[in-house]
């Protein structure tokens, strides 16, 4: 393998790049695969092989390849499996071998290849059976450190990954003559054509052979159909581009190698996973060469006759001295056409016994290769011809067993392709991908007329279904040579034959397989872990089906194929993920207050997509509850303020607001006054608690109802679909204003003093009571209500003046002994209240657990009514909202701990409920709990033991009244 | 996939929320037998085939019913729920 | 207490945001009131009004611009609201709950389709889709084929801020990269 001085469609010889290979220094040209590098610079070893560590070339010049799978660097790391023969090569590039220790050429787990006999097929099935005690200590560590190529990198992989979203009306896959036929003929009927190409460059096997297209040199007649699609505003050329799935609705995957290419890419994403939706597709990817099972198939050396070709023709590579072993016409006018052009091919191969007699080179018909010689690449080929063993010197075995249609995506639905015997291969049925049309070689139309042909076809036909006329386009001329395959399999001689190079999968293999019963198709995939490598068994698979066929006695067709599932190459995580993590993971929300809290030092809580001040820190605490109990103090003596815009703020109005709302409510509130605020409790249809909150009437047609943080967005589609499935003619519309007020709890026994410095005009409101009022000329909506269980009131103002309001707010509650609270405060207050939040409304819980089930109005229907009524709803089996305090006062619970009788086990079958939520209560000086316990309000005044299995803790607790702090609720309403 | 909201036109799969069959367009009156509401919370045909269900277009808010087919995944048409009782 | 002084939504942005020949930068606050028309009552607001859009419709009105938001609903941007609105639709204030950013320029749509999932062919000039911004709710505009405005949630614009300068910066750096295809 050398470069030829001359030639080389791809390269820029001008341009010189230095790169690496497993810590050589070589040089390259732009315009390199590392492949075509590497060959170039006559590196024939590149790899070793899965199972037996075989030593592993270059087989294919696409992205198909078995073999050539390296660690390249990549943003620091080495990254593995990256393909060799897509990879492109750039200034600096370092690739190195894997799945080899030390080196590629000496490789000490080369030894694998020796005990070979012992490691067939199912060896790992067979041997780590017994004893069951060796399963997880020894062999599972073991397996694993055998499995896998290559090695991940051991750090977290944040260069930029982009994601993008693109819509057309006709997506052409793949670029050779169909491609860029259907794409010309589409274009010039006005249509939006988006055609991805997995190459760099546009053209398929148009680059990679020399015949012409309307009396010009094929890949020149490509190059002139891309300068004109190219300026074509309704075009879009995607290079470097792999569709890699199809799925529903015209929707399709593709993954674009944007930067790997590059030395130092920068800001620009290393790839880009697309979404293209399209409403007609042609799906022109062509046909991938197969091997021939024939014994030392596997020696590097040994390439696909199509890749010797196009190492030839775009990276000037000379592959030496040459045997072509082909069975079809095709092949030997490829080895014909190479020969012409310099290539020393000195014997092609056929098992057919009429090639003619007129080559440049000897013509072995009726010849089967059945050896290859030499160590770490190829030396000579041995041939049997008539029974006679010829051994012929070579460097390169060229492979050309036919070709595959690539119908992977047509299949991705679950298709099933039918079997052609003319061909000897798989095509797809139409109709299998709807909206999709399968064209040229990728349909089994292997001639360059045929493949024009097609993709002129296939665009007439979806203009036609898009209602474009098609444009008056003459096809191009071109050859349209027989095919003619006489299929062959494997090579009836002794040795090993390989079928799937990555997987070191032989023929013998699978014949073992469907011996030992694994005789379908999925079965053996599965026993023999043929097809199962990062290449998918693009090379393998039809080798592999018609091995197992022939085994089981069964025909191609009968035996089928295994299931074509998307990613058509492997897709990175990071591509796949991209848009969606670090900050795009999730919108972060947050409140007007969010500026002065994190500059208070305050540590941010996440409460659904909003961001809460957990505390206040301040010198001298000694931990988060120093901070907490301060102001749960302060709220209690003074005043405090806090920042309570999360809420879901959902504007109701109507004539029908009234009559709307007491059919979402369980309780009443139509009756409720102007000016007026009602606590209220939402079931969702199955009779369980869905959400709680305010609900306050600002005027006879316009209500203000709240939601908990948490579910706001589920509370707005619960009522806009009540509203549109069942009321869709009632007078009502419902809005979010969430965003537009800022909203401040005030509350302690200062709370009205602390107002009455805010507020133009205080009102004086009632306990539960509403009014507008202003704030420095800014109108604002007061309510008196509270969470706290103290004197409290909520205070909204537009959200413009939020962060003015709280700093305002704050100054004046510290000026009067008070201060800001957070989540942590605001929990620990709610609890001494026996509050609820969605720590105990869990899904589960209904009206009756929580000890409201006289909320639910018998004089009205309401959503989850009729199923809250049902046996297993209500009862003394039911759990119930109780409240428990340790019986010693400075025992620490935590939520989650499960309560069981004091004598009981702590089992499943004893467990009589679980705690909800807990908290130090600095104004009673102890432990509190609430409690979801089995008939737990009859048990008030019972000694229960809380048993906390994840932290190994236990105490003894009494069951209580939830509401442990002034229970009148004096204070709140006073 | 997309689903064809009727404001808006056909929309990626990522705007819409699901809520499940159709069946809960139906609900019984008030005083219906417990089986009468057992079925409409509960029982489902789950059909190899043409189906109707419902879905929520989040960025428009519009309750959509959308008749598809669960063998083929086609989509067959959508209506929003004023017009499909 | 002293007069409240207001603070923009875009309080700590870092705007205007130029690359790959777009610029990005806030709106200025406009006067926004939801406009819901009762069932029925579209014919009677529509007299009251003179016009109110369709989907995907913009339109001039009541002295401002009344834009498509959603079913049912418009937003009327700087509108004087006529005596009797009340009457036929819900109105309320959302003033303070939108905010918005013009992103303009050749690359614009490009930078879009990093995080629109919408076919941008289905929102020519002058319309406007309620969609997602990557994963936030959005209000989008398209005044003219190269010049979009996005309205997303106040609470959201610092991540609306990461996407869309991550997109922008992203789309700049590929532009740098660009070479013509070659056959």
């Amino acid at each position: 393998m050398k470069r030829r001085a001359t030639g080389g469609s791809a390269l820029t010889r001008a341009r010189k790049l230095g790169f690496s290979f497993d810590g050589r220094n070589l040089q390259g040209l732009q315009g390199d695969t590392l492949a075509s590098a590497l060959l170039a610079n006559g590196v024939r070893l590149v790899g070793r092989s899965f199972k037996y560590h075989r030593p592993r070339g270059v087989l294919t010049a696409g992205s198909e390849e078995p073999n050539a799978l390296l660690e390249v660097l990549r943003d620091g790391v080495f990254h593995p499996n990256v393909r060799a023969t897509v990879q492109e090569l750039h200034m600096g590039l370092q690739a190195r071998a894997q799945n080899c220790w030390p080196s590629v050429r000496r490789d000490v787990m080369a030894v694998n290849d020796l005990l070979a006999p012992f490691l067939g097929a199912g060896f790992y099935y067979k041997t780590f059976m017994w004893p069951r005690a060796f399963w997880e200590g020894l062999y599972e560590p073991l397996i694993r450190r055998a499995a896998g190529l290559g090695r991940l990198p051991q750090t977290p992989q944040d260069a930029p990954h982009e994601r993008a979203f693109a819509f057309c009306d006709l997506l052409v896959i793949g670029a050779g003559p169909t491609g860029l036929m259907a794409a010309l003929t589409a274009a010039r009927a006005g249509a939006d054509v988006i055609v991805c190409d997995e190459d760099r460059q546009f053209g398929g096997r148009l680059l990679s052979d020399t015949g012409q297209i309307d009396g010009i040199a094929g890949a020149d007649w490509a190059a002139q159909v891309v300068t004109e699609l190219h300026a074509l505003p309704n075009v879009r050329l995607m290079a470097r581009t792999s569709v890699v799935g199809a799925y529903d609705g015209g929707v399709y995957g593709a993954l674009e190698r944007v930067a790997l290419h590059v030395t130092a890419p920068g800001h620009a994403p290393r790839e880009c996973f697309w979404r293209i939706t399209a409403q007609r597709t042609i799906l022109a990817a062509g046909a991938l060469e197969r091997p021939i099972a024939h014994p030392g198939n596997d020696r590097p050396g040994v390439m696909l006759l199509s890749a010797v070709a196009s190492y030839w023709h775009r990276w000037a590579i000379d592959p030496g001295r040459v045997v072509v072993f082909g069975n079809t016409d095709h092949a030997l006018a490829t080895a014909r056409a190479l020969a012409a052009d310099g290539m020393n091919i000195r014997a092609y191969v056929d098992p057919r016994t009429d090639l003619g007699t007129d080559a440049p080179f000897a013509l072995r018909a009726g010849a089967e290769v059945v050896a290859t010689h030499g160590r770490h690449g190829l030396g000579a080929v041995t041939l049997r011809q008539k029974g006679r063993d010829i051994r012929i010197e070579a460097d390169t075995l060229a492979l050309a067993g036919g070709w595959n249609p690539s119908l992977h995506l047509a299949c991705h639905m679950n298709g099933r392709p039918s079997w052609d015997t003319a061909i000897a291969a798989f095509v797809p049925r139409p109709g299998m991908v709807p909206g999709m049309d399968v064209a040229g070689a990728a349909a089994g139309r292997f001639s360059t007329h045929a493949a024009l042909h097609d993709g002129a076809r296939a665009a007439a036909e979806s203009l036609a279904e898009l209602g474009l006329t098609s444009p008056d386009l003459p096809l191009p001329l071109a050859e349209d040579a027989p095919y003619a395959i006489a299929p062959l399999w494997q090579v009836a001689a002794p040795g090993r034959a390989w079928l799937d190079f990555a997987n070191d999968v032989t023929t013998k293999d699978v014949a073992q397989a469907a011996r030992e019963g694994f005789a379908s198709v999925e079965h053996m995939k599965r026993y023999t872990t043929q097809g199962m490598a990062p290449d998918q068994g693009k090379s393998s698979n039809m080798g592999a089906l018609a091995v197992l066929a022939d085994a089981t006695g069964g025909t191609i067709p009968d035996t089928g194929t295994t299931t074509f599932r998307p990613p058509f190459v492997p897709v990175s995580i990071a591509a796949l993920g991209a848009g969606g993590h670090g900050k795009s993971f999730a919108p972060e929300r947050r409140i007007t207050s969010d500026a002065q809290v994190r500059a208070m030092g305050a540590p941010m809580l996440e409460a659904g997509l909003w961001y809460r001040p957990s505390h206040f820190p301040q010198a001298g605490d000694r931990d988060w509850r120093d901070a907490c109990n301060r102001e749960v103090l302060h709220v209690r003596h003074a005043v405090g303020v806090c920042d309570v815009s999360t809420l879901g703020k959902i504007d109701v109005q109507g004539p029908n607001a009234a009559r709307f709302l007491d059919f979402v409510y369980t309780n009443t509130m139509s009756s409720l006054r102007p000016g007026r605020v009602r606590y209220g409790l939402m079931l969702r249809e199955d009779g369980h608690v869905m959400d709680d909150g305010t609900c306050a009437r600002l005027g006879e047609q316009h209500f203000l109802i709240t939601t908990t943080t948490a579910a706001a967005g589920e509370v707005m589609r619960h009522l806009d679909f009540v509203q549109q499935a069942f009321c869709a003619d009632w007078r009502v519309r419902l809005g979010s204003v969430t965003e537009h007020w800022a909203q401040f709890a005030v509350a302690g026994p200062l709370a009205d003093d602390l107002l009455a410095r805010v507020l133009d005009v205080p009102p004086a409101l009632p306990f539960m009571g509403c009014a507008g009022v202003t704030v420095g000329g800014v109108a604002a909506r007061l309510f008196r209500i509270s969470f706290s269980g103290e004197r409290g009131y909520e205070l909204a103002v537009p959200a413009r003046f939020g962060a003015a309001l709280f700093r305002g707010l704050l100054a004046l509650a510290e000026g009067m002994g008070g201060g800001a609270y957070g989540l942590e405060a605001l929990n620990v207050l709610r609890i001494e209240k026996g509050f609820v939040t969605h720590a105990e409304i869990d899904g589960r819980v209904t009206a009756f657990d929580l000890g409201m089930a006289g909320m639910v109005s018998a004089k009205k229907d309401c959503i989850g009514k009729a199923a809250s009524q049902r046996p297993g709803l209500h009862g003394p089996e039911r759990l119930q909202l109780v409240g428990l305090r340790p019986v010693a006062h400075g025992t620490e619970i935590a939520a989650g701990a499960h309560l069981y009788a004091p004598d009981a086990p702590a089992t499943a079958p004893h467990g009589q409920g679980h705690t909800t939520s807990v908290a130090y209560s600095p104004t009673l000086e102890r432990w509190l709990g609430l409690a979801l316990l089995r008939d737990g309000r009859a048990r008030h005044g019972s000694m229960m033991r809380l048993d906390d299995g994840l932290r190994g803790r236990q105490a003894a607790v009494e069951i209580c009244n939830p509401v442990f702090f002034d229970p009148d609720g004096g204070r709140m309403r006073g | 996939m997309h689903l064809p909201c009727p404001c808006c036109g056909p929309r990626d799969l990522r705007e819409f929320t699901h809520k499940g069959a159709d069946d809960y367009l139906r609900r019984p009156a008030p005083d219906a037998p417990p089986e009468a509401w057992d079925d409409y919370l509960h029982t489902r045909a789950n059909p190899a085939g043409r189906t109707r269900d419902l879905w929520y277009h989040d960025p428009c808010g519009t309750w959509i019913a959308v008749t598809r087919d669960t063998v083929t995944h086609a989509v067959i048409g959508a209506t929003g729920l004023e017009d499909a009782q | 207490m002293a007069d409240l002084t207001a603070t923009s939504p875009f309080a700590g942005a870092r705007l205007p945001q130029r690359f790959a020949g777009c610029t990005l930068e806030a709106l200025p606050p406009a006067q926004i009131t939801a406009v819901a028309p009762y069932p029925g009552q579209l014919a009677a607001l529509r007299q009251t009004l003179g016009a109110f859009p369709g989907p995907g419709a913009v339109i001039a009105a009541a002295g401002g611009r009344l834009v498509w938001a959603g079913r049912g609903l418009a937003l009327a941007f700087d509108a004087d609201m006529p005596q009797g609105s009340a009457e036929h639709a819900a109105l309320s204030d959302q003033s303070d709950g939108w905010a918005g950013v013009s992103l303009r320029g050749t690359a614009a749509p490009m930078v879009l389709a990093r995080l629109l999932p919408l076919d941008l062919r289905r929102l020519p000039p002058g319309s406007s889709a309620r969609s997602l911004l990557g994963h936030l709710p959005a209000l989008i505009l398209r005044p003219e084929a190269l010049a979009f405005e996005l309205w997303i949630w106040r609470s959201m614009v610092g991540s609306a801020m990461h996407d869309l300068t991550g997109a922008m910066q992203a789309v700049g750096a590929r532009q740098a990269l660009a070479e013509p295809p070659t056959g």
